[in-house]
């Protein structure tokens, strides 16, 4: 029965000796493999609940005056967007469940995302010849940031205006272009022309998703035909790849994954209440609430724009470049230029230009980890300036203190991280080298003995 | 209020009562009120002479300035005139635990109510008799529309209370979250503006629109969760730690079940 | 009968023959065999019967109407269904699955196979002469055409014109009404109120429409010069909008006792940018690197509030050269 699926497949499209190879293609097995495959069984969620939500949403600035089953709404004004989130929120049964779904898939997509890039930088997994699997990731997850920014402003709740009234201000800040670059894509002065909506509709539901499907089929691609890296030990070389074979036993594990993700993510979307915008209300221009933040994934960007100082920098009366600028497009572009020209940088410093298939743990290459690491705690304490005006409001330190605590830390702290994560890499070292001497002692002396 | 210690309060409010009752009794002049709320303003300004008057000044006047150290409770206080606040003002700060300050520098919180309830009304029939002010509010949320009241809340209270009065900041002071006040003190604080908030006269919110305000407000406190676990009504910080914190330990278990642990 | 039956016991023996013979010769297994499990079995079975019965439930709930918390039994049901499923699946890649270790070299570049990519390029442009002059000629049509391409993205914005940007619906005369379009009377104003107002007969959906209204004491004003009589009887006018992000100044900071508490200030609750209403909107907190615009103000002579003008400066975020703008009507 299975050979004659086979054989009738392969007489039709030859492809028999490729489904053999892809049946017995070799994965290493070690979990922190698996960090990427949750991001890519995210992105299946993402696309399956974003249909379903798309059967009912209205991507339309038109003004409308709410009558539906919500009672504190009743006779609010409101945009056609943000009525028909609020009816396939509450009105379409199971709509609240998709949502949520999706919300928290986005949340849990972007996060996997970064795990996965952690994985990636703190291991070398980079270097050559995997700089271009690499450079894809980085594009997916900067597309992956701008699309989640999409779908929290399409809904038009009050969270999502402020958070349109910030990429604006933002926008405009870009020195030089900044306000013609805002003009193009709002079609004018905030909030803009009604095709704006449009705009970001069609680039959440289709632009955004079919790139980066595209660049995932093409990360993928990469990753198969260079092979997975590994980590040393047992028969594995820098020529020689030892793993378990995709079918049948990588397969029940992957799919085992992908329906503890799809569990996870429906199991918070139907217990775990995200982003209640019926509660938030509609937005408009003169309307604004305490505490407005960004999904966590921009909660940086929010970060930086409240630890900047106040100044604008003017020379001779004209403002060249505005406040928003400096956190929030300069320095994401900042990030996003180091991470990409990080393999080229270390190939430059570490004059090593061979191919690696062979991954460095952490402690391996210390100056690598403990940049790394000091990367990691500088973005770490932006994004915890972000939210520093909820720790007062839960917890009574003073957010002015705070963040004054943050501006000195923001430099401080990364400098003591780097130089803590290299002394640790260095002592775990050592002390490999002494165990491993002292086992070769010992070996010797029972060689010795045994000979004597 | 002053800045005594609780303590200090409590222990010169029980010595100095009877000292005091006479010279506090001279300032509330009430000579319409019958013989029970002339007993009353009587306490009430024992009550005030021996914890208010540190700050408040004697009969209520206010001092601009910190006065001299001394006196029954060796502390120098400021605090503004009662003289006009009416009893809105001072039923609103005795029975949310506002006053008596700790320092008249730091920002009122609600706490523990120190005054029996006699007491309570004894100073604030005190604090009434001082000059003409508005009485205490009688506000009816039945009459109010959650609607109405979500609409007007979110143009002018949103921007501190945050949208779904779960509190929020402001340079550099807190708007308190509104789990706990009761109608009354809803209607009292809108008239009065405490601390740093401002006010509200019935041209820009008639008493019907805080009806409504109150409404919403008692409304927002366990508004429709259809979603689940609410996460407090504040949005995408408790979101992101969720995220993190139980989905991403979850998966990662989950990987690090069907994955090999040690290279 | 009896013939019948001989027929079907050759064709069973034919066919067991028939079977076996290629089995003598089978080639060696690929996947090698491991001992069996009876038990995981079981267990694998048991998982995907509850799968089966969440999914069962999932429908049930959503068929039926009216069930009070039905999103979270929806999530429950079918987050069970998936929860399910993966446990079966890795029991089984744990119990029931041969694990097996491969191994197989990386694989290498071709420098070879590149090189003759290579060759097929150059040697494909073996005819041609004027190399440089096509691929000049071919580089201009390409920019060129690019070019054309990309030009009628001009289209989706007044790119060149940013005269939208610094206009206010606000001019001489314009009275200041409120939400539902009621003329607003100075009288109504008193001190520590925050009222937003917008222009009469204008969008109020726009950065330049809505202003905050505060009156201060006579000896609380200290505006910049130039700004004398912008205040009506101590109230005056700015934009709603904050100058560093665009959101709306929510907040009214108003000292109930001066002596003790913070001054007055307009705050914005997005980054917490304060402005001073005393001194013209002048920054005293936060990010904001500009003033918020104050609109003057005048008194009609039936006491309403209307606009003397326009702004002081751009409304809403910042931008190259704001400060050398000019509000238009």
């Amino acid at each position: 029965m299975i050979e004659r699926t086979t054989r009738t497949l392969d007489e039709r499209s030859h492809t028999a000796p490729f489904g053999f190879k892809a049946l017995r293609y070799i994965f290493p097995d070690h979990w922190s493999f698996l960090l990427g495959e949750i991001a890519l069984y995210c992105f299946i969620v993402l696309v399956a609940t974003g249909t379903y939500l798309a059967l009912f949403f209205d991507p339309s600035t038109a003004q409308t005056v709410y009558h539906g089953s919500y009672a504190p709404l009743n006779g609010a004004h409101m945009t056609e967007a943000y009525r028909s989130t609020v009816r396939l929120s509450l009105d379409v049964k199971a709509g609240l469940l998709i949502r949520q779904t999706h919300h928290w898939a986005a949340d849990v997509f972007v996060a996997a995302i970064a795990l996965h890039l952690m994985r990636i930088v703190f291991t070398g997994a980079f270097r050559k010849p995997r700089e271009l699997t690499y450079y894809i990731g980085l594009t997916i997850l900067g597309l992956a940031l701008l699309e989640g920014y999409l779908g929290y402003s399409l809904v038009d709740d009050l969270l999502s205006g402020m958070g349109l009234a910030i990429g604006y201000g933002v926008a405009l800040s870009i020195p030089l272009v900044g306000a013609n670059l805002a003009a193009l894509v709002w079609g004018g002065p905030f909030p803009g022309d009604p095709a704006f909506w449009s705009r970001m509709y069609i680039a959440h539901v289709f632009l955004l998703p079919i790139l980066i499907a595209t660049l995932i089929a093409l990360h993928l691609f990469l990753v198969s035909s260079l092979h997975h890296t590994q980590f040393r030990g047992g028969r594995k070389t820098e020529k020689r790849l030892v793993g378990v074979p995709s079918f049948p036993g990588q397969a029940p594990r992957s799919l085992g994954l992908m329906f503890a993700v799809f569990a996870a993510l429906f199991l918070l979307g139907g217990l775990v209440q995200i982003n209640p915008i019926w509660i938030w209300g509609p937005y408009h221009v003169a309307d604004s609430t305490n505490g407005a933040q960004p999904d966590w994934y921009l909660g940086w960007l929010i970060g930086a724009l409240r630890l900047m100082p106040s100044f604008d920098v003017v020379i001779a009366g004209r403002t060249l470049v505005p406040n928003p600028f400096w956190g929030g497009a300069l320095l994401p572009t900042a990030v996003f230029g180091g991470l990409f020209v990080w393999p080229a940088l270390e190939r430059r410093f570490t004059r090593d230009r061979h191919p690696h298939n062979l991954l460095d743990r952490p402690r391996d290459a210390p100056r690598r980890t403990a940049f790394a690491t000091a990367v990691l705690t500088f973005l770490f304490i932006v994004f915890v300036a972000g939210s520093a005006d909820r720790a007062y409001v839960l917890m009574g330190w003073s957010y002015a203190t705070q963040i004054d605590v943050y501006r000195v830390g923001v430099f401080v702290v990364p400098v003591v991280s780097y130089w803590l994560a290299h002394r640790i890499c260095v002592e775990l070292l050592r002390n490999e080298r002494v165990e491993a001497s002292r086992h070769a002692a010992e070996l010797e002396a029972e060689q010795a003995a045994g000979g004597g | 209020m002053p800045p005594v210690s609780r303590r200090a309060l409590l222990a010169a409010a029980a010595v100095v009562v009877a000292l005091l009752a006479a010279n506090g009794l001279a300032a509330g002049g009430t000579g319409d009120a019958g013989g029970e709320q002339v007993s009353l303003i009587q306490r009430g300004a024992g009550l005030f002479a021996a914890g208010c008057s540190q700050c408040h000044g004697m009969n209520g006047a206010g001092k601009q300035k910190p006065g001299p150290v001394g006196g029954v409770n060796n502390t120098a206080g400021i605090g503004p005139s009662l003289r006009g606040v009416g009893a809105l003002a001072a039923d609103f700060y005795l029975r949310n635990g506002y006053m008596p300050l700790q320092s008249p520098y730091e920002q009122p919180r609600r706490s523990r109510v120190l005054f029996s309830e006699r007491d309570l009304r004894a100073l604030t029939a005190y604090v009434a008799s001082l000059a003409p002010g508005p009485g205490i509010p009688h506000p009816d949320p039945a009459q109010g529309s959650v609607s109405k009241g979500l609409r007007l809340f979110t143009d002018n209270c949103a921007g501190c209370h945050q949208i779904a009065t779960a509190g929020g900041y402001l340079p550099d002071s807190v708007a308190p979250p509104l789990e706990q006040d009761t109608p009354r003190e809803i209607a009292e604080a809108v008239r009065i503006g405490p601390n740093l908030m401002p006010k509200f006269s019935k041209s820009l919110l008639s008493d019907r629109d805080v009806d409504s305000v109150i409404a919403y407000v008692q409304y927002a406190r366990s508004p429709d969760d259809r979603g689940g676990w609410s996460l407090g009504h504040i949005g995408p910080v408790p979101e992101g730690l969720v995220a993190w914190f139980v989905a991403g330990i979850v998966l990662v278990a989950v990987t690090l079940t069907v994955g090999r642990r040690i290279a | 009968m009896r013939r019948l039956w001989r027929w079907i016991l050759v064709a069973f023996v034919w066919r067991a023959a028939r079977e076996e013979e290629p089995g003598e010769e089978r080639p060696p297994r690929i996947v090698p065999d491991g001992a069996p499990s009876p038990r995981a079995e079981l267990v694998v079975v048991a998982l995907l019967g509850l799968a089966a019965l969440s999914a069962v439930a999932f429908i049930a709930v959503y068929a039926f109407d009216r069930i009070p918390d039905q999103t979270q039994y929806l999530g429950i049901a079918l987050g069970c269904a998936f929860g399910f499923l993966a446990a079966a699946l890795i029991v089984a890649a744990h119990h029931l699955v041969v694990t097996e270790e491969l191994e197989e070299e990386y694989g290498r570049p071709h420098p070879g196979e590149a090189d003759r990519v290579a060759r097929v390029v150059t040697e494909s442009g073996g005819r041609l002469r004027r190399r440089r002059l096509l691929a000049g000629a071919a580089g201009v049509a390409t920019t060129a055409i690019g070019l054309a391409a990309i030009v009628p993205a001009a289209s989706l914005g007044p790119i060149y014109n940013l005269g939208r940007f610094t206009r206010t619906p606000w001019r001489r005369g314009r009275r200041l009404v409120d939400q539902n379009g009621r003329p607003i009377r100075a009288a109504e104003i008193h001190p520590a109120e925050l009222f937003t107002a917008y222009p009469e007969h204008a969008d109020p959906e726009q950065l330049g429409a809505p202003v905050v209204l505060v009156k201060l004491e006579p000896d609380q004003l200290h505006l910049p010069p130039g700004r004398k009589g912008w205040a009506a009887d101590g109230i005056v006018a700015y934009s709603k909008i904050c100058t560093h992000a665009g959101c709306a100044i929510g907040l009214y900071r108003t000292p109930l006792f001066p002596p003790v508490d913070k001054p007055p200030g307009l705050v914005c609750p997005c980054h917490y940018s304060t402005f001073d209403p005393e001194t013209g909107g002048t920054v005293v907190y936060g990010p904001a690197g500009r003033a918020l615009p104050q609109l003057p103000l005048t008194i009609d002579g039936s006491g309403n509030l209307r606009a003397a003008g326009n702004f002081s400066g751009p409304v809403g975020p910042s931008w190259w050269g704001v400060r050398n703008r000019r509000v238009s009507s």
